[in-house]
């Protein structure tokens, strides 16, 4: 279990994460939503010991992960982050064969391979797994490295934005993905989503970061609530119930009679 | 054709080039030219290997594939350390004269600055990457203005000492310093050799190589050291060549257009020792020593990073 201590994170004077404090519920999907400059991806990025703290902790099972040792840590907590660049040039199923580097260290067993096959399998992705990325497209690429984090096969997923550059048809069946990954196989999973209607419809708990703070932090149906998304987001979002799920309107005020 | 046989086709080639040199007119002078021609081919061997696994580590550390370790101004430490030494002490004090001295004074000048510099950065926290390049390059830019300076004062004749410096030369290394060096290469890429595996992580960009375990600032610390104390020797052996890295370093990832550094770094230096042994060959029987090895290697490895950047800028 992942618990949060106090973490800020200062630019100069310029307070981007406030004093966050929270414990990630294992076995759970958290969304984590908040405006474009709110803090999700640097307190994201210290959760996953990316990035330097400038006070608090991040505990993981009790223990401060800064103590804990790398190579140890990558067999518990993966992260994507939100824009992937490198410089060499690999195959689609050469990069998710790195998603098994903390078990195999670079020499991939029948066991790996068969991690990787099942994440292809998981992502759709065996028609392009011999492409290289560079000629691929964006969703096709972020697919790939959502593969890559699954081979990893940890048992905290930390992914930022991973919904980036997917179509519709995508986003679901990546969201799906990881509600099987969390239901049949007790993983947790930490999402930072701007399309709130898939943190409504997936996650089971919300945190909602504002100005670097939490301002809000519960389960989902508690927090897709029109009053709490307007101190959110500062605009009225209407809540609809539909089937099971609540949907958000927000696209036009005037789509929202009533 | 597969990775392992482009490799063995080098060190084919890395066989035939040595055999060439050192077996080709002869003459039964087996005493005296087949020892001083094996001792030129393990100087080369050395520096080759040295250098171009400097330069693919560094490279991978930096993400930039046109960038050599003399970035950090280790090349202009060691010109202005001979400058330095011949203007005040004169060319023919025992720093200059002898070489097993200057040996030691050159690689524990190189080593000694590195490890200053590096400690300086390190020590404020976790630098970027890229401030200690900056840093680097500002200090090897003003160890060069200071020798440019002292060389404008120097004696003519003293001078002619320092220009012999400038320039790798194979021609006359001592016979002990070429086992030391090897000795100190060999264990110095071996310990840097259990790395390897990091290396290739290090290459998806420090985040991925952080979520996939690799204990990412010592790592490159490591390597850092590594490539420093590697160019520190060669350059103290045979003089500044390391831009003939940045040629053998490239090449290697257009032939074998792999991910994986044990490939890339042993790619690189069979393609050393092709080119230096091969090279040197081309200039003793072909040129007859009318020119140098080290202007071939400029003059090529001119033309070949102009291509490097030519290809860079389109790329991106
Ligand atoms: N290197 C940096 N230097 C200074 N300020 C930074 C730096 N990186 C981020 N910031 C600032 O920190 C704040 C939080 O950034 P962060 O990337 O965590 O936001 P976010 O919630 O992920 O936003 P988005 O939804 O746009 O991805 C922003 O105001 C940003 O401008
Ligand atoms: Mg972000």
């Amino acid at each position: 279990m992942i618990q949060v201590r106090g973490l800020s994170k200062l630019y100069g004077k310029k307070v981007v994460v406030d004093q966050v404090s929270i414990d990630i519920v294992p076995g759970t999907i958290t969304s984590f939503i908040g405006p474009n400059g709110a803090g999700k991806s640097t307190l994201l990025s210290m959760v996953s010991r990316l990035m330097d703290a400038d006070t608090g902790e991040v505990l993981l099972d009790k223990k401060n992960i800064k103590k804990i040792k790398s190579g140890e840590l990558s067999k518990k907590v993966s992260i994507l982050k939100q824009s992937n660049q490198m410089n060499v040039r690999l195959t689609v199923k050469e990069l998710v064969g790195f998603g098994r580097f903390p078990y195999s260290k670079g020499r991939l067993n029948d066991q790996d391979h068969a991690k990787v096959d099942e994440a292809l399998t998981y992502m759709d992705l065996h028609d392009l797994e011999d492409r290289y990325l560079d000629e691929l497209s964006g969703g096709q690429r972020q697919r790939a490295f959502i593969a890559m984090v699954i081979a990893q096969d940890t048992d905290t997923i930390l992914l930022d934005e991973p919904l980036n550059n997917l179509d519709m048809k995508h986003s679901v069946q990546i969201m799906k993905i990881l509600r099987r990954l969390v239901d049949e196989l007790g993983k947790t999973v930490v999402i930072v989503l701007h399309d709130i209607n898939f943190a409504s419809v997936y996650s089971d708990r919300i945190v909602a970061l504002k100005d670097g703070k939490v301002i809000k932090d519960g389960l989902t149906n508690d927090i897709i609530q029109s009053t709490a998304l307007k101190e959110i987001y500062d605009m009225d979002i209407h809540v609809q119930q539909l089937n099971n799920c609540r949907i958000c309107v927000y696209f036009n005020s005037a789509l929202q009679g009533e | 054709m597969r990775n392992s046989t482009k490799l063995i086709i080098l060190l084919g080639l890395s066989f035939l080039f040595t055999g060439l040199y050192l077996f080709q007119d002869l003459n039964g002078s087996y005493d005296y030219a087949l020892p001083r021609r094996g001792i030129k081919v393990l100087a080369m061997v050395i520096t080759g290997c040295a250098i171009a696994y400097a330069t693919v580590i560094f490279q991978t550390i930096t993400h930039n594939r046109i960038l050599t370790p003399s970035i950090m101004g280790l090349d202009a430490l060691y010109l202005l350390l001979q400058t330095v030494l011949i203007f005040f002490l004169g060319s023919d004090h025992i720093t200059i004269m002898n070489k097993q001295v200057n040996f030691v004074l050159s690689v524990a000048a190189m080593i000694i600055f590195a490890l200053l510099l590096y400690r300086f950065l390190f020590n404020k926290g976790s630098q970027p990457i890229y401030f200690l390049l900056l840093i680097g390059i500002i200090v090897g830019t003003f160890f060069t203005s200071i020798s440019t300076f002292l060389q404008v004062l120097i004696d003519p004749n003293e001078f002619s000492m320092v220009q012999d410096r400038m320039f790798a030369s194979f021609n006359n290394v001592s016979t002990d310093l070429v086992w030391i060096a090897l000795i100190l290469t060999t264990i110095v890429i071996l310990i840097g050799w259990r790395s390897t595996h990091f290396l290739d992580v290090l290459s998806l960009g420090r985040d991925q190589a952080i979520n996939l375990g690799v204990p990412y600032e010592s790592v490159v610390k490591k390597m850092l050291v590594i490539s420093a104390v590697l160019i520190a020797i060669s350059t103290a052996l045979v003089g500044p060549i390391t831009f003939f890295g940045l040629i053998v370093a490239n090449l290697s990832y257009q032939f074998f257009k792999s991910f994986r550094h044990s490939i890339l770094i042993t790619g690189a230096m069979l393609m050393s020792i092709v080119a230096l042994i091969g090279g040197q060959w081309v200039v003793e029987r072909i040129f007859t020593f009318s020119t140098t090895l080290s202007v071939i290697i400029n003059f090529i490895g001119g033309v070949y990073f102009i291509y490097l950047l030519l290809k860079e800028s389109k790329s991106s």
